[in-house]
């Protein structure tokens, strides 16, 4: 859309390009190819189509969150249901898009990195479906963290592979997964879970996520006939941020929010807010906000949720927010999980701790704006997975 | 203007015989040890060193390198000691240059890095992760500076980008011979070879094969298709073996004596 000739070059602005090893050049360039061929594609398009209506569960709902409401200003907050997709997140949105390239470029196997373990469970589903191979990458520590996922992915017949070096969480898995790509590449797709990384990815990513925007702000022009007055999502690397907020862009009366994990808080130091607390440098390929030391050390990030809890953002971000198009805001640990307990109780929904940062921020932004304002929320995944950490949270005797 | 580098290829080329340059990050075993290390090289005939500035997130490194760079990043290591590293081996005699992962370099300031570079007696800076894509600032800050500027090519580099990037290139290509990370290797590929005759049709730059070399024989092998081998991993681990510093250094010597013998022994 707007950005198609810095999208040419892989670049947002100053964001963005290739930060990599020349080894990995031909296989980027090779994906990037591919990725292009098939967004012209009705082909490919209508087998994505087919199987996102048969097996992903594609529309997702809208539901409006009419009890929450009362504890956000009163405020109309619509709910888009990502949480309902196969394997529980937005992530098997990109993950059957990749899967489907993989196969067009006739490779067999397919490695992941993965904190929480939702894009890990994706792409080792994506891989049963498919029939290929997958190793999965996950930081010793998230392997704790997320027992349960670890067991979904071994079932699902993928080896997850601890990852002991550095922080052991989400930024080493990626670190190994492309030192294993290098390696591999003849043969290998890296199955890059979010909206960072080398060009082609943050570009890929965000127009294999694009759906959930395009379907909600249809659904929401039907319910209420007339645009959000936000759109809010939580952000690690940010893929369901930019997977909702992307269709909206040319919306400029629509405000877009992202909300970053701010840990124990911002001032604490121990938080994973990388654009409202980092700076601008190069991490795992790509030029983009990062946490890092004055020299360009990556500092580890903090956060109760593993998929949040990462020093890095998506370029496209970054870019949204130095043009003023988008504002990115921290939520803590304590702020999440008061409106992860909300909704499971006011609404019957258990949310990802994750998306519950989104929630947390539109109890924010809706006392802000009172009741006139409708907030259009992405609840990204659910929280089935993050039972134990929440029990342990709230202290409940299991 | 030539650096000490580019001299010392000059002189290699004359003797008819491959370079030996090897890699220590900077501030491993310590800031001193490392120093240490860098005079027992000097000492065994080494021909130039390479120091690497330790980095949090080193995806081209394999487990050596990654666990030599932990023990020098608790220890501290920034811009500073990488600096100070340098100017010790400028000092012992030896050509050297830095190899560093790019962030760091843009957090220093691009400008300002390649001026501390030459002001520490720096030869030049090998870049594995920056593209050509992305070095436009990079080439006009070296090109101030008068260091070199040397980007590494993989064996599935296409030949129409190998001339491209050959081009940026000053002091040496390196070549990676083979898909993967650094460190030591029992078996070398073929690629080292392929590769180093399809970077030779783009180039008449020096070319230095580095990734899986650690013994006498593979170093007499590559010597023989290539104008320098890179050693790394293979020192490093002599180090992270020892019992203690002096045997240490004793060991990272007997290795260094061993692989002048063999890139003597290429042609």
């Amino acid at each position: 859309m707007a950005n198609n000739n810095i999208e040419a070059i892989g670049h947002f602005g100053p964001f963005g390009g290739r930060f990599v090893p020349e080894a990995l050049i031909g296989a980027l360039d090779q994906l990037d190819a591919a990725h292009q061929a098939a967004i012209i594609d009705p082909i490919f398009q209508a087998e994505l189509a087919h199987l996102h209506l048969t097996y992903t569960g594609r529309p997702s709902i809208i539901t409006e969150a009419k009890r929450f409401s009362e504890f956000a200003g009163g405020a109309r907050i619509l709910l888009k249901r990502e949480d309902l997709n196969h394997t529980g997140s937005h992530k098997i949105n990109n993950v059957l898009g990749q899967a489907l390239l993989t196969k067009r470029m006739g490779k067999k196997r397919i490695i992941a990195e993965t904190g929480a373990g939702q894009h890990g469970v994706a792409s080792a589903t994506a891989a049963a479906l498919f029939g290929l191979e997958c190793v999965v990458y996950m930081g010793e520590e998230d392997t704790r963290r997320q027992a349960l996922n670890v067991a979904r992915m071994k079932l699902l017949g993928a080896e997850v592979v601890p990852v002991k070096t550095g922080s052991r969480t989400l930024k080493d898995a990626i670190n190994e997964a492309m030192r294993d790509w290098v390696t591999n590449v003849d043969t290998t797709h890296y199955l890059l879970g979010t909206v960072a990384g080398p060009h082609p990815f943050p570009t890929m990513v965000r127009d294999f996520q694009k759906i959930i925007g395009e379907e909600a702000r249809v659904q929401v022009l039907e319910l209420i006939g007339r645009l959000p007055d936000a759109v809010l999502a939580c952000i690690g690397g940010g893929s369901n941020a930019i997977g909702i907020f992307h269709a909206f862009i040319p919306d400029t009366s629509v405000d877009l929010i992202g909300f970053e994990a701010g840990g124990a808080g911002i001032e604490t130091g121990r938080h994973a807010a990388t654009i409202t607390g980092g700076s601008v440098g190069v991490l795992h390929g790509t030029r983009s906000y990062v946490l890092q030391d004055e020299n360009g050390q990556t500092i580890e990030s903090h956060s109760i949720s593993a998929g949040l809890d990462y020093p890095g953002v998506g370029p496209e971000h970054a870019y949204l927010h130095d043009i003023g198009r988008a504002q990115y805001r921290a939520i803590n640990d304590d702020q999440a999980m008061e409106a992860f307990a909300l909704l499971t109780k006011t609404e019957g929904i258990i949310p990802a701790i994750e998306s519950a940062h989104a929630l947390a921020g539109a109890i924010q932004v809706g006392k802000e704006r009172g009741p006139k304002a409708v907030l259009l929320v992405n609840l990204s995944g659910r929280g089935d997975k993050d039972v134990e950490t929440a029990a342990d949270y709230f202290k409940i005797d299991l | 203007m030539a650096t000490q580098l580019d001299e010392m290829f000059v002189k290699t080329r004359k003797e008819n015989r491959a370079a030996l340059i090897a890699y220590l990050p900077a501030g491993f075993p310590s800031l001193e040890g490392c120093k240490d290390a860098i005079s027992t090289l000097a000492e065994s005939g080494v021909d130039a060193v390479e120091i690497g500035f330790p980095y949090s997130d080193p995806v081209m490194d394999g487990p050596t390198i990654q666990q030599a760079a932990d023990i020098s990043l608790k220890a501290g290591t920034g811009a500073t000691e990488v600096f100070e590293t340098l100017n010790f081996a400028h000092e012992v005699g030896l050509p050297a240059v830095v190899m560093t992962y790019w962030n760091p370099i843009e957090r220093y300031g691009v400008d300002r890095f390649a001026k501390e570079m030459a002001r520490n007696g720096g030869s030049g800076v090998v870049t594995p992760d920056l593209t050509i894509e992305e070095s436009k600032p990079w080439n006009s800050a070296t090109l101030a500076a008068g260091i070199n500027r040397i980007f590494v090519v993989a064996p599935s580099t296409t030949d129409d980008r190998l001339a491209r990037v050959t081009s940026q290139c000053s002091g040496f290509v390196y070549a990676a011979s083979l898909m993967g990370v650094t460190g030591a290797r029992t078996d070398l590929s073929s690629g080292g070879r392929d590769l180093v005759a399809r970077v030779r049709k783009t180039t008449d730059l020096p070319i230095a094969v580095g990734l899986g070399v650690s013994t006498r024989a593979q170093a007499r092998e590559v010597a023989g298709y290539a104008d320098g081998v890179i050693v790394g991993s293979a020192f490093i681990k002599a180090l992270l073996d020892a019992k203690d510093p002096q045997s240490g250094l004793e060991k990272l010597g007997a290795l260094a004596r061993d692989l002048v013998a063999g890139v003597r022994e290429g042609r």
